[in-house]
């Protein structure tokens, strides 16, 4: 797996624990409102403003509190928290307590995707670590009635756990299926209560945010889009890694900088997003624009759009966790027409009829992953409808 | 009538997917708030919390639903009832989306229709089944969606092979899996309204579906066969175990002689199947019908509820006496009532350490099979192996007990066939029997007579009431109606859960005739308070176990009413489906105005009943005669099946 870290990272230069000690003093509304000034917004894909986030479980009324850092990292093409957690756990770590001062948590979890469980030792030592240092336990640096702690639990291999109430259903032991919304998390989450679940990268910022300030992360990126992000790229590329960038590049230099110069497509935010065509590489990357939780695939000349299309379908139709009607059925009739159109026999009159289908999953699924499952379909067949007709043709 | 079948607090469920309305809002100027919803440009306020589907409800728009189900928590899956609310990006499900502040809603847009239309197309595209070979053909919430938006074609196909193999493991439930739209409705019967937890849905994807533990055959695993996810399920995928053809075939044959016996639910709610509106008893109509279809006698379950009382009472009083005169510390106090097949097996797997508990007298229905095969065919001297037993009832349960082996004491089937509601409705229109426009006729003899003590056995107290009806009068000496209007015992009756009543014996009567072999006198009552219990619903019958375990009110109950389907018998799994809490009520209503219009009312003065211990059953209620015919033992079966 790619996982070469490219050029420096902000995180490398922040002082150990300045985020927090700036979040003590600053009192938990300070906090939030320092995050809500620094425009950050999710980076776990649907970028939700993370200082409203925190500001409506920070309102809720409840003894009990819950701080969930979403590790579950399943998006194909995403690895960006695999690295943050592995170079970076402190300040992971740092960024969750702030968020458990900030809302009145006296717990966090970190749900670590199954496959990481090789990281857990090291995680495991990082917390003890900060526990002797009292960063974590009680009267957090001497501060009186701060108490915060933090287990790991493992997700266990379904993609739809990465969902925040799926996660949720996951961690109270149920089958890993998502909630029905509203309510939401922040009034009704983990064990019913109150609850902040937010992406590893999420909180890393956050503590960057309270240790820099929120102006200096504003400044950067664009006006919707503030601050900078990391992103997995992989594919058709002579430098594959993690990056950091400001939000708001053009996707055309991205690839400059990843040496993908020639591709014909990237795909942006992973399975479940959007395919954008070498005549829009002057987008953005920007949640006003082409949003992304942080994996770019590069696809070469060479790339046949179908197949990578199917290889998409073939993801969802695993990972549907089958409980609605538009995704559970809806994926594999995606993916029968793709196979249908592989095999040129697919009339125009029904890949309009799945296109219909495709927009019915976007708007009537129950949750996210359905919700966003018919967007790398409609986006090739939008874009490469010459190359699928092709295959029509040419059997 | 508010019906509390489940408490929301102690739910399985995620909170999310619990309550109909979200819970009290926490800040205190908002309880009470209205809020307007504006559905299709019309104005309604309703209560903050209530789901925009409520809303539409209150303005008289129909917003269509698949997975929603009045009596069970929310799930939100189905995804047919996705509304168009202003300002968001995706529709939203109008059965889950509870309104918290002021909303603009349209319910029919193009959106909102292609969506309902591909909804039903994809549902439509797994579905093998051809409704003309279907029990639920026109009684199908598919089927009617289907037509509701306009189907017309198979857009994304139709399956041509079964996937599943039918399951007829169970002698109650049947599993057509290929007929199953993944609504759940019958998981939260069985995990949240039941709290038995058989049905779960396991694989993901396509390949989700409904399944026991292990995937295993219904009938070995630990489903009490109350099916009541039958009632719920909006497809042919569930139904009960049919026995009509044998019971057309036992018809037909002329060696035969065929006995019905009819319980009071199904007669109460068999109108729906014609179109009646619930709560409309056919009782004697469908005497004359059931005469037409063939079956030589048609007798009155209602005789033998009446005997169970005087067998299930006289054991109660043989146990209180052994508990307060003979102070035997093992008696086991207080006394559950048996009469609910879905309930015995419930405790059989889930309490086994509380069998004892359980009233040894067998259920009504079991009672009749076991006279009719005796005292029945001595005097019409006939061959009980000539007889066969029928009994209609509303349950799906009792198809169970009626194969149970101990079942057979005669050295015959108690009962050899039993017919739901539903079935037996079949039966009826097939042979061309307009039932609601029949004749009226009574009873056969010689159980021609019934009392209202045995027709309110099928509502939730029912049972408990008629006891009491009985023993107050045994022996207090006074008339019930001295201490009840009517003898209406009403704090007995009603729908919440769990119920708890006192009844103080401030003065105790003569011991009559019947009971003379048992006590001398009541003197040792007198003073005393009788405690009873009532509950519905095994997940209740579960609160009153869990309390029994502690220690706590219900331990000191002299008796408790246990029923396995919530409303009890009225509400069991055989009955006509659709079924809600409104249904239940208006069924429950009919029930309760049928025992007003019975000459007698009280099961100790039935006469068919008296002469039946002075003819036959000699040494008199749990004599030996009795406990051989009328009397059973239960297994502990834990988390086996045996
Ligand atoms: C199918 C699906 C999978 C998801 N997987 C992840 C994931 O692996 N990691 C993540 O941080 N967010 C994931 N999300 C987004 C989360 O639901 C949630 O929005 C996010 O954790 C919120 O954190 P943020 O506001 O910090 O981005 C997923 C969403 C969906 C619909
Ligand atoms: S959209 Fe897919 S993953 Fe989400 S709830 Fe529906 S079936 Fe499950
Ligand atoms: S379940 Fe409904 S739709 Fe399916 S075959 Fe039966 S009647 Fe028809
Ligand atoms: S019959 Fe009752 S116990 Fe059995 S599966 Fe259905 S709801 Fe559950
Ligand atoms: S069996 Fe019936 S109730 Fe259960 S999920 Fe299938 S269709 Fe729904
Ligand atoms: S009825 Fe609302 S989602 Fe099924």
């Amino acid at each position: 797996m790619i996982s070469s870290r490219r050029g420096n990272f902000t995180f490398n230069g922040i002082a150990p624990e300045a985020g927090l000690k700036a979040a003590l003093q600053k009192g938990r509304a300070g906090v939030i409102g320092e995050l809500s000034a620094s425009g950050l917004k999710g980076r776990g894909g649907a970028g939700f403003p993370t200082g409203v986030k925190w500001n409506l479980a920070a309102a809720a009324k409840s003894d009990v509190k819950y701080v969930v850092c979403n590790a579950d990292e399943g998006e194909p093409g995403t690895f960006k928290d695999r690295v943050i957690l592995s170079d970076f756990a402190p300040l992971v770590f740092e960024g969750m307590t702030i968020g458990g001062w900030a809302i009145g948590a006296k717990k966090g979890v970190l749900y670590l995707r199954g496959e990481y469980i090789y990281l857990r030792p090291h995680l495991e030592k990082v917390l003890a670590e900060r526990r002797k240092q009292n960063l974590l336990g009680t009267k957090i640096l001497g501060k009186d009635g701060f108490d915060f702690d933090i287990g790991i639990r493992m997700g266990s291999g379904a993609y739809v756990c990465g969902e925040e109430t799926a996660l949720i259903e996951s961690l109270e032991g149920h089958r890993g299926e998502p909630r029905n919304r509203p309510p939401f998390p922040v009034d009704t989450g983990f064990q019913n209560k109150p609850t902040i679940v937010n992406n590893v990268e999420t909180l890393t910022w956050a503590a960057c945010i309270l240790s820099k300030g929120a102006a200096w992360f504003k400044k950067i990126g664009t006006d919707k889009s503030a601050g900078l992000k990391l992103y997995s790229v992989s594919g058709d590329c002579t430098r594959p890694g993690v990056y950091e960038f400001p939000l708001g590049i053009t996707v055309a230099k991205l690839l400059g900088e990843v040496g993908g110069e020639n591709a014909k497509a990237v795909q942006v935010g992973g399975a479940s997003g959007r395919c954008v065509p070498a005549s829009e590489f002057a987008r953005t990357l920007a949640f006003e624009d082409v949003p992304t939780g942080g994996s770019i695939i590069v696809f070469g000349p060479q790339r046949d759009m179908l197949r990578v299309a199917r290889n998409f379908m073939d993801f969802f139709v695993e990972e549907s966790c089958g409980q609605c009607t538009p995704c559970r059925e809806g994926n594999v009739k995606l993916l029968e027409g793709l196979e249908l159109l592989e095999e040129g026999r697919c009339s125009m009159r029904y890949l309009r009829e799945l296109c219909a289908l495709g927009e019915t999953m976007a708007v009537a699924s129950k949750c996210g992953l359905g919700q966003s499952s018919p967007t790398a379909f409609l986006s090739i067949v939008q874009h490469f409808q010459d190359e699928l007709m092709g295959r029509m043709h040419g059997r | 009538m508010a019906e509390s079948v489940k408490a929301a607090d102690d739910s399985r469920a995620p909170v999310s997917q619990r309550p109909k309305t979200m819970a009290p809002p926490s800040d205190i100027r908002d309880i009470g708030a209205l809020v307007t919803v504006n559905i299709d440009g019309q104005d309604v306020k309703v209560p903050m919390g209530t789901t925009i589907l409520e809303a539409a409800k209150k303005a008289g728009i129909r917003i269509p639903t698949l997975c929603y189900h009045e009596d069970l928590c929310i799930a939100g899956v189905c995804r047919i009832c996705v509304v168009e609310v202003d300002g968001q990006r995706t529709l939203q499900a109008a059965c889950a989306y509870p309104v918290t502040s002021p909303l603009k809603v349209k319910t029919h847009t193009r959106k909102v229709r292609q969506a309902r239309r591909h909804v039903v197309d994809l549902l439509l595209s797994t579905h093998y089944g051809e409704c003309y070979s279907c029990f639920r053909n026109n009684n199908c919430e598919l089927q009617a969606l289907a037509k509701e938006c306009g189907v017309d074609f198979f857009r994304f196909g139709h399956p041509e092979q079964p996937r599943y193999e039918v399951d007829r493991s169970s002698y109650s439930v049947v599993r057509d899996m290929n007929k199953c739209v993944l609504c759940r409705r019958c998981v939260r019967t069985c995990i949240d309204l039941q709290e038995v937890g058989v049905l779960e849905a396991i694989g993901r994807s396509a390949n989700t579906k409904v399944a026991t533990f292990l995937d295993k055959p219904l009938g070995e695993v630990v489903c009490i066969n109350c099916g009541q996810c039958i009632n719920r399920c909006p497809t042919g995928a569930l139904r009960a175990n049919d026995p009509t053809d044998e019971v057309w075939a036992a018809i037909d044959d002329p060696k035969k002689h065929v006995v019905i016996q009819t319980a009071p639910s199904p007669r109460a709610a068999i109108g729906e199947c014609f179109g009646q509106p619930p709560g409309k008893a056919l009782t004697f109509e469908l005497n004359t019908a059931l005469k037409q279809c063939g079956f030589d006698r048609v007798f009155d379950t209602n005789f033998t509820a009446d005997l169970t009382i005087l067998e299930e009472g006289t054991e109660l009083i043989i146990r209180l006496k052994k508990a307060l005169v003979d102070k035997d510390p093992l008696v086991a106090l207080p006394q559950f009532t048996s009469c609910s097949p879905g309930w015995v097996k419930y405790i059989e797997h889930f309490y086994t350490e509380l069998l004892p508990h359980v009233s040894s007298a067998k259920s009504p229905q079991q009672m009749f099979g076991a006279i009719i095969k005796t005292y029945y065919a001595k005097l019409n001297k006939l061959d009980p192996q000539d007889i066969v037993t029928v009994a209609l009832m509303p349950c799906s349960a009792k198809k169970f007990e009626c194969n149970r082996q101990e079942m057979c004491s005669s050295g015959y089937k108690d009962i050899d066939y039993g017919l739901t509601t539903r079935e037996l409705a079949q039966m009826i229109k097939e042979a061309g029997i307009d039932l609601p426009n029949m004749p009226k006729s009574n009873f056969d003899d010689p159980f021609g007579t019934a009392t209202g003590s045995g027709v309110i056995f099928g509502a939730t107290g029912g049972v408990m009431e008629a006891a009491l009806r009985t023993v107050v009068e045994l022996v207090c000496g006074i008339k019930v109606e001295d201490l009840f209007a009517h003898a209406d015992i009403i704090p007995v009756r009603g729908f919440e859960g769990v119920r708890y009543a006192e009844i103080p014996i401030t003065k105790v009567g003569p011991v009559p005739d019947i009971l003379k072999p048992l006590v001398k006198d009541w003197n040792w009552l007198k003073g005393a308070t009788l405690k009873v219990g009532i509950c519905h619903g095994t997940a209740n019958a579960k609160k009153v176990l869990e309390d029994i375990r502690a220690g706590g009110k219900f331990s000191e109950c002299h008796f408790i009413e246990f029923m396995a389907c919530p409303g009890g018998c009225l509400g069991g799994g055989g009955q006509p489906i659709p079924t809600g809490p409104a249904i239940r009520a208006a069924r429950a209503k009919a029930i309760y105005d049928e025992d007003k219009g019975y000459a007698i009312r009280k099961s100790h003065e039935n006469p068919d009943v008296l002469k039946i211990y002075k003819d036959f059953l000699t040494d008199g209620p749990c004599g030996h005669l009795s406990h051989k015919l009328l009397h059973t033992h239960y297994t502990a079966r834990g988390k086996y099946i045996v």
